[in-house]
C-alpha cells in the first residue's frame, strides 16, 4: 500500500508534530520506502497464530490499596516549562 | 406511555444509549499510590506516575478491580475474569501520558442488565453491553487567565468505571430512571458514591431518532452531562434538533456534542477535519488482568442485599405497598433505619410514623438519614411505647417533635413531663364524672338522641387529663356513665 | 597496582573491585583518575553528555568509608558510567533528546538505585541515540560519540554503534569500569560489538524498567556493558532484581552470575542457527563465527546445526512494533509539565512546535511510523500481524531451546562503520541489527563476547543466546570463549594513554 501526501499530514496531525508543506513529500517517499521493506511479512503465514501480547514472563501482580504517594507538589511542578502558583499552564482552551 | 416526537413527515422515535463514569470508591488511585480523595490543593495528590513522567510505570490496585467486579456482579453481568488493559491515545492538556489506560477489547464485566421503573409502575429491562476500568484525566481551567488555562492532575489516575448501556433507552424519562436506578444500585455496593455535582458521576449520552420500522440512524454523543435533569433535558433537546436537521432535508453527523443547559440545546464540539483515532493498543507495561475465581466467588458471596431484592422481601415480610417499598429503598440507610424501627413491631405502625413523620421532620430539619436527629433504636422505642400504652399516639406525636428538637430519648421525655397514659379506672371515672356535671345540659341532648356529641365528651375528658387519659377506656367509661 | 599508574583504568571492574577491597587503592584515587582521563578524552570522545565530578568523588569517599567499616556492597567504590536514559535523581537525564535537554527528575531509576545501594560511583550520564533510536549514537542531539577504535592508518572517526554507544565507547577507552545500557533491539550487544566489550541484555523482566525512560515497553531491558564477562556477571548481579514498581518485573531471585563464570561447559548443547548466515554477510565474519564454534567444540560442547525459521522476519516485526510503543510512549513530551517548550497560539500549536523542535529527525519518523501503524484501518494489517509474527519468532526460540542449551551466533553484520558512511536510506541502518533483534522479540537473554578483530584492526563480537533466564549459562559459555579468544586488543584512544602522557608531561 502507498502512503501519500495527505497520509503523512494526518499522521503527522495525529502524533502532533509539526511538518512543512514541502517536507510531506520527502517524507511520503521515506516512509513508503520503510513500508515497501516491511511487506515482506506479506509472506508470513499466520492463521491461527495467537497475537503475543507482552514475554508473557511476569506474573500478574495487584498493588493494595493504600496511599502511599503524593503530596509531592514542588517535586511534580519542579520541571514546569510555564507554571502559575500550583497549576501548569497550557494556551488558553476554548471549547 | 410512549415518548414520540410529532415531526412534519410523521412520527419519530428516540433511540438513546448512555456510557456512565462512575468514579471508583478507593483510597489509592488505579495505577498508583497517590490519593484518590476528592479536592485537596492543586496538584498535591500526585504522583509522577499520575504526572506521566519519564521511566514512570503503572501498577493496578486490587481495590479498585474488585470494586469493577462488585458492580459487574451487583448489575447480573457477565465478569470476564481475564481482561486486559489498552492505551487510548490521544492528546489533551489534562491527559499527562498522551493516552488514557483504559480497557478496549476486554472489558473486566460483559453483558448484564437494569430493571427500571417508570412513573405509570411500568418496569423495563435495560441491557449493560459492558463495564471497563479505566483512569480519570485532570482537570482545565478556563476562567482564571486571560491567555492560558490551568492545569490540576488531582483527577488524574483516578479510577473510573464506564458503564455502557444498550441503545435500548426510548425516552428521557426512562434514561432519568436508568441513571437513577444505576446510581442507586452503585451507592448500594458501595463502589461509587453517585455524587454527581462532583463529577464522581457523569454521562455520556448517545442519541438518535428514527421513524417506525427503521434500523437505526446516525447517532450523536453528548459528553459530560452531569446531573440525571440534564440528562433528560439533553435527550429532548438533541432528539428535537435531529428530527428538525432529517425532517429539513439534511442528515445528521455523527459527532461529539456539549448540552448547554441555560440554552437547553446541544452544540457541535469538536471540529470534524480532527477525526478521531485513538490508536487503542495492548498496554505493554501492564498485563493481562487475570482474577481468581475464587476470589471472585468471595466478593460475590459478600456482596449486600440489592435494591430489587430488599424490595420483594420487605413487601413480603413488612406487607409495605409497591409504593412504600420503593421509598423506603431509595436509599440502603433509609431500609436499614426502617427495619430497625419495625422489625417484631407493628409494621403498619411503623412504616406510617417512618413515611410520614419521621420523613416530615428529616425535611423539616434538612437532614439526611445519616445525620438524622432522631436515630432508629429512639423511635423504635417510641412506637414501643404506644405499643405497650405507655403513652397514646396523641401524645407521641408531641414527644417525637420534642425528640427531634432535643435528641432525648423517648422514655426520658416521657417521664420528665408525665405523659404516661392513666389507665386508673378511678382517675378515669372521675375526670367524666366533672365533666359531665359541668355540661348537663349537653348530657341531656345527647340523651335525647344526639349521639354525635359522643365525640364532644372524649375530648373534654382528655382534655381534663391533661391529654393523658387512655382512650379505649375512657370511651368505655364514658358510654357507662351516659348510659346510667 | 596503584591507582595513579598509568594502567589503572585499565584494570576489569573485578580487579579495581579486588583492589579497592584490599585497600590498594581508594576510591577516591580511582574515581579521579577516571575523572580525570574523561577530562581528557571526552571532549573528543562525546561519550559522556554529562559528568558528576563533584557527586562521583562524595559517593566514592562513602564507599571508602563503607569498606573501611567492612560494608563493602559488590560494587563498592566502582566508577561506571550511566546511560543518560536512567533517570537519576537531581542530576540531569536528557535521552540525549532537545526535548529533554534540561529536564531533572525528582527521582530515580530502580537499577541505578540498586547499583547506588551496592556501593558504585557514578561518572556521568553516556551518550546514547535520542531516546535510544538508533545503531550508530548518530541521532543524539548532544552530538554523536566516536568510537576509541581506529582502522589500521586511518583516523576516520567510527561509530561505536547504538543506541548504547556512549557507554561502549566510554568502557572501551577506560572512562568507567562498567556503564549501564539498554537493549531494545541491539543497543547493549550491537555497540559492545563495535567497541570491542562485553554486554549482555538479559531476560525481559530482568531488570526494573522503573525509572527508565522507555522508548519500546516490551522490549527495552537495561544491561551491563563491560570489558569482561566477569565483569558484567558483577554488574548485572548489582542491577537486576524483582521491582514491584514494574509489572513486568520477574519476581524470582538474583543468582550468582560471577560464581557461573567459571562453569564447565561439558556436555551443553551449541546450536548453530543457519538463517544467521545473511546473505552478503561479510567472510570476515563468517569466520570469526567458525572460529567460535571451533572454541565452543574444543571447549567440550556439542554443536548442532538449529533453524529458527523466522529470524528474516524479525526486523520487520521490530519496526513495527518498537515505533508502535515508541509513538504512544513518546506523547507525554508535550511541553506542559516537563522538557522543552515551544510557544504556540494554541494548545495545538504548542504541541506541533514543541514536538517538532524538540524531537530530532529519527525520533519524529518512528513516532510517524508507529502512528500510522496504529492508526484506524492499519491496525490489522500492520500492528496485529506483526504481534502474530512475534509469537512465531518467540515460538522458534522456545522450539529450539528444547534441544539446545545456548545459540552462538555473530553479533553484528559489520564491524563499525565511519560517521561519514552512515547510509542515507534508514532500512540500510535498520539492518545493522539483524541479529540481534530476533532474542529482543522473543525476550530471552543475550550476550555479545568480543572474539577478534578484523582485517583492519576493528573488533567483532559473537553473540550468545540462552533460555529464559538462564544468564548462568550465557556467563558459563561467554567467559570460556572469552578465554579462547584470549582478546587483548586494545582501542587506539584510551585513558591509559592519556594518563601516561600526563604523568610523562
Ligand atoms: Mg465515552
Ligand atoms: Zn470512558
Amino acid at each position: 500500500m502507498s502512503l501519500d501526501t495527505a497520509t503523512v499530514r494526518r499522521i503527522a496531525r495525529l502524533a502532533r508534530i509539526g511538518i512543512e508543506e514541502n517536507e510531506t513529500e520527502g517524507l511520503a517517499r521515506e516512509l513508503n520506502g520503510i513500508f515497501g521493506w516491511i511487506e515482506q511479512l506479506d509472506e508470513v503465514d499466520v492463521s491461527g497464530v495467537a497475537p503475543m501480547i507482552g514475554t508473557g514472563l511476569a506474573t500478574p501482580r495487584m498493588r493494595e490499596d493504600v496511599v502511599t504517594d503524593g503530596d509531592r507538589r514542588d517535586d511534580v511542578l519542579s520541571n514546569a516549562p510555564d507554571r502559575v502558583d500550583a497549576f501548569f499552564t497550557v494556551p488558553k482552551v476554548v471549547e | 406511555m410512549t415518548y414520540r416526537i410529532e415531526g412534519r413527515t410523521g412520527t419519530w422515535e428516540i433511540v438513546v444509549g448512555l456510557e456512565v463514569h462512575a468514579q471508583v470508591i478507593s483510597q489509592a488511585k488505579l495505577f498508583s499510590g497517590a490519593s484518590a480523595t476528592y479536592g485537596g490543593a492543586p496538584n498535591t495528590h500526585v504522583s509522577f506516575i499520575d504526572a506521566g513522567f519519564p521511566g514512570m510505570l503503572p501498577v493496578v490496585n486490587r481495590e479498585c478491580v474488585a470494586q469493577a467486579v462488585r458492580t459487574g456482579l451487583g448489575l447480573a453481568a457477565h465478569i470476564n475474569v481475564v481482561s486486559r488493559f489498552d492505551r487510548k491515545n490521544y492528546f489533551y492538556a489534562d491527559l499527562p501520558q498522551g493516552y488514557q489506560i483504559s480497557q478496549f477489547e476486554h472489558p473486566i464485566v460483559g453483558s448484564g442488565v437494569i430493571e427500571i421503573e417508570l412513573a405509570d409502575g411500568a418496569t423495563r429491562e435495560i441491557g449493560i453491553t459492558r463495564l471497563h476500568l479505566e483512569q480519570d484525566a485532570g482537570k482545565s481551567m478556563h476562567d482564571q487567565d486571560p491567555t492560558r488555562s490551568f492545569i490540576d492532575l488531582n483527577r488524574s489516575g483516578v479510577a473510573l468505571m464506564e458503564i455502557v448501556s444498550e441503545p435500548d433507552i426510548r425516552s428521557p424519562e426512562e434514561a432519568g430512571a436508568y441513571v437513577r436506578k444505576l446510581r442507586q444500585i452503585l451507592r448500594y455496593l458501595g463502589t461509587c458514591d453517585g455524587n454527581m455535582e462532583e463529577g464522581s458521576m457523569r454521562a455520556d449520552v448517545n442519541v438518535s431518532v428514527r421513524q417506525a420500522g427503521e434500523a437505526f440512524r446516525t447517532r450523536c454523543e453528548i459528553k459530560n452531562v452531569n446531573s440525571i435533569r440534564y440528562v433528560m433535558q439533553a435527550i429532548e433537546a438533541e432528539a428535537q434538533r435531529q428530527v428538525e436537521v432529517w425532517e429539513s432535508g439534511g442528515t445528521v453527523d455523527q459527532e461529539t456534542r456539549l448540552f448547554d443547559p441555560g440554552r437547553g440545546e446541544t452544540r457541535s464540539l469538536r471540529s470534524k477535519e480532527d477525526a478521531h483515532d485513538y490508536r487503542y493498543f495492548p498496554d505493554p507495561d501492564l498485563l493481562p488482568l487475570v482474577l481468581d475465581e475464587g476470589w471472585v466467588a468471595g466478593l460475590k458471596a459478600s456482596l449486600p442485599e440489592l435494591p430489587d431484592a430488599k424490595r420483594a422481601r420487605l413487601e413480603a415480610d413488612y406487607g409495605v405497598t409497591r409504593y412504600e417499598s420503593g421509598v423506603l429503598t431509595a436509599e440502603q440507610a433509609i431500609a436499614d433505619f426502617y427495619e430497625t424501627v419495625a422489625r417484631g413491631l407493628d409494621t403498619r405502625l411503623a412504616t406510617n410514623w417512618v413515611l410520614g413523620d419521621f420523613f416530615a421532620a428529616l425535611n423539616r430539619t434538612g437532614r439526611s438519614i445519616e445525620d438524622s436527629p432522631v436515630s432508629a433504636a429512639s423511635l423504635r422505642a417510641l412506637l414501643g411505647l404506644i405499643t405497650d400504652s405507655t403513652i397514646n399516639g396523641k401524645i407521641a406525636k408531641d414527644v417525637f417533635e420534642e425528640m427531634v428538637d432535643t435528641g432525648d430519648e423517648p422514655m426520658a421525655i416521657v417521664e420528665r413531663r408525665g405523659l404516661k397514659q392513666v389507665t386508673d379506672t378511678g382517675a378515669i371515672d372521675a375526670a367524666i364524672a366533672r365533666v359531665l356535671a359541668d355540661n348537663a345540659d349537653k348530657v341531656a341532648e345527647y340523651k335525647s338522641g344526639k349521639d354525635k356529641l359522643f365525640g364532644f365528651f372524649v375530648g373534654q375528658t382528655m382534655k381534663a387529663m391533661a391529654g393523658k387519659g387512655n382512650p379505649a377506656l375512657v370511651n368505655e367509661a364514658l358510654k357507662k356513665q351516659l348510659a346510667d | 597496582m596503584a591507582a595513579d599508574t598509568p594502567n589503572a583504568l585499565d584494570m576489569s571492574l573485578v580487579e579495581a573491585r579486588d583492589g579497592l577491597v584490599r585497600k590498594a587503592f581508594s576510591s577516591v584515587e580511582l574515581t579521579t583518575a577516571a575523572l580525570a582521563a574523561v577530562e581528557a578524552l571526552n571532549p573528543r570522545l562525546n561519550a559522556y553528555i554529562t559528568v558528576t565530578g563533584d557527586q562521583a568523588l562524595a559517593q566514592a569517599a562513602q564507599a571508602d568509608a563503607a569498606i573501611a567499616a567492612g560494608e563493602a556492597g559488590p560494587m563498592a567504590g566502582v566508577p561506571v558510567g550511566i546511560k543518560d536514559l536512567f533517570c537519576t535523581k537531581g542530576v540531569r537525564t536528557t535521552a540525549a533528546s532537545n526535548i529533554l535537554r534540561d529536564f531533572v527528575p525528582p527521582y530515580e531509576s530502580t537499577v541505578t538505585a540498586n547499583l547506588r545501594r551496592d556501593g558504585a560511583v557514578f561518572l556521568g550520564k553516556t551518550n546514547l541515540d535520542e531516546f535510544a533510536m538508533g545503531s550508530g549514537n548518530l541521532t543524539s542531539a548532544f552530538g554523536p560519540v566516536e568510537n576509541p577504535w581506529k582502522r589500521a592508518g586511518s583516523d576516520a572517526a567510527l561509530v561505536p554503534g547504538g543506541s548504547s554507544g556512549g557507554s561502549a565507547a566510554a568502557v572501551a577507552a577506560g572512562l568507567g569500569f562498567g556503564a549501564t545500557g539498554t537493549d531494545t533491539g541491539g543497543s547493549i550487544r550491537q555497540p559492545a560489538s563495535y567497541c570491542g566489550i562485553t554486554g549482555i541484555k538479559p531476560t525481559y523482566g530482568r531488570c526494573s524498567r522503573f525509572g527508565t525512560i522507555a522508548f519500546a515497553s516490551s522490549l527495552d531491558q537495561a544491561g551491563p556493558m563491560a570489558r569482561t564477562v566477569a565483569d558484567c556477571a558483577v554488574m548485572l548481579g548489582s542491577m537486576a532484581g524483582f521491582d514491584a514498581q514494574d509489572s513486568t518485573s520477574v519476581d524470582r531471585p538474583v543468582p550468582d552470575y560471577l560464581a557461573a563464570c567459571g562453569r564447565s561447559l561439558k556436555g551443553l548443547r551449541i546450536g548453530i542457527p543457519r538463517e544467521y548466515h545473511a546473505p552478503g554477510m561479510p567472510a570476515e565474519i563468517e569466520a570469526i563465527w567458525q572460529q567460535g564454534i571451533a572454541w565452543l567444540r574444543d571447549a567440550g560442547c556439542e554443536i548442532v546445526d538449529v533453524s529458527l525459521p523466522h529470524t528474516k522476519y524479525g526486523l520487520a516485526t521490530y519496526y513495527i512494533i518498537a515505533p508502535a510503543e515508541c509513538s504512544s510512549n513518546l506523547a507525554r513530551y508535550d511541553g506542559v509539565r516537563f522538557g522543552a517548550r515551544v510557544a504556540g497560539g494554541t494548545l495545538d500549536e504548542l504541541y506541533e512546535n514543541t514536538r517538532r523542535a524538540g524531537f530530532g529527525d529519527e525520533t519524529r519518523r518512528r513516532i510517524m511510523m508507529g502512528t500510522y501503524v496504529l492508526s484506524a484501518g492499519y491496525y490489522d494489517a500492520y500492528y496485529l500481524k506483526a504481534q502474530k509474527v512475534r509469537s512465531l519468532i518467540q515460538r522458534d526460540f522456545t522450539d529450539v531451546f528444547a534441544d539446545v542449551d545456548v545459540l552462538l551466533t555473530p553479533t553484528a553484520p559489520s564491524a563499525a562503520f565511519a560517521q561519514d558512511e552512515k547510509p542515507s536510506d534508514p532500512v540500510q541502518m535498520y539492518l545493522n541489527d539483524i541479529f540481534t533483534v530476533p532474542a529482543s522479540m522473543a525476550g530471552v537473554p543475550a550476550m555479545s563476547v568480543p572474539a577478534g578483530v578484523d582485517a583492519q584492526g576493528l573488533p567483532l563480537g559473537l553473540q550468545l543466546i540462552g533460555r529464559f533466564f538462564d544468564e548462568e549459562t550465557l556467563f558459563a559459555v561467554g567467559s570460556a570463549l572469552e578465554r579462547a579468544a584470549a582478546f587483548t586488543h586494545r582501542p587506539a584512544l584510551r585513558a591509559s594513554d592519556v594518563a601516561r602522557a600526563g604523568i610523562a608531561s
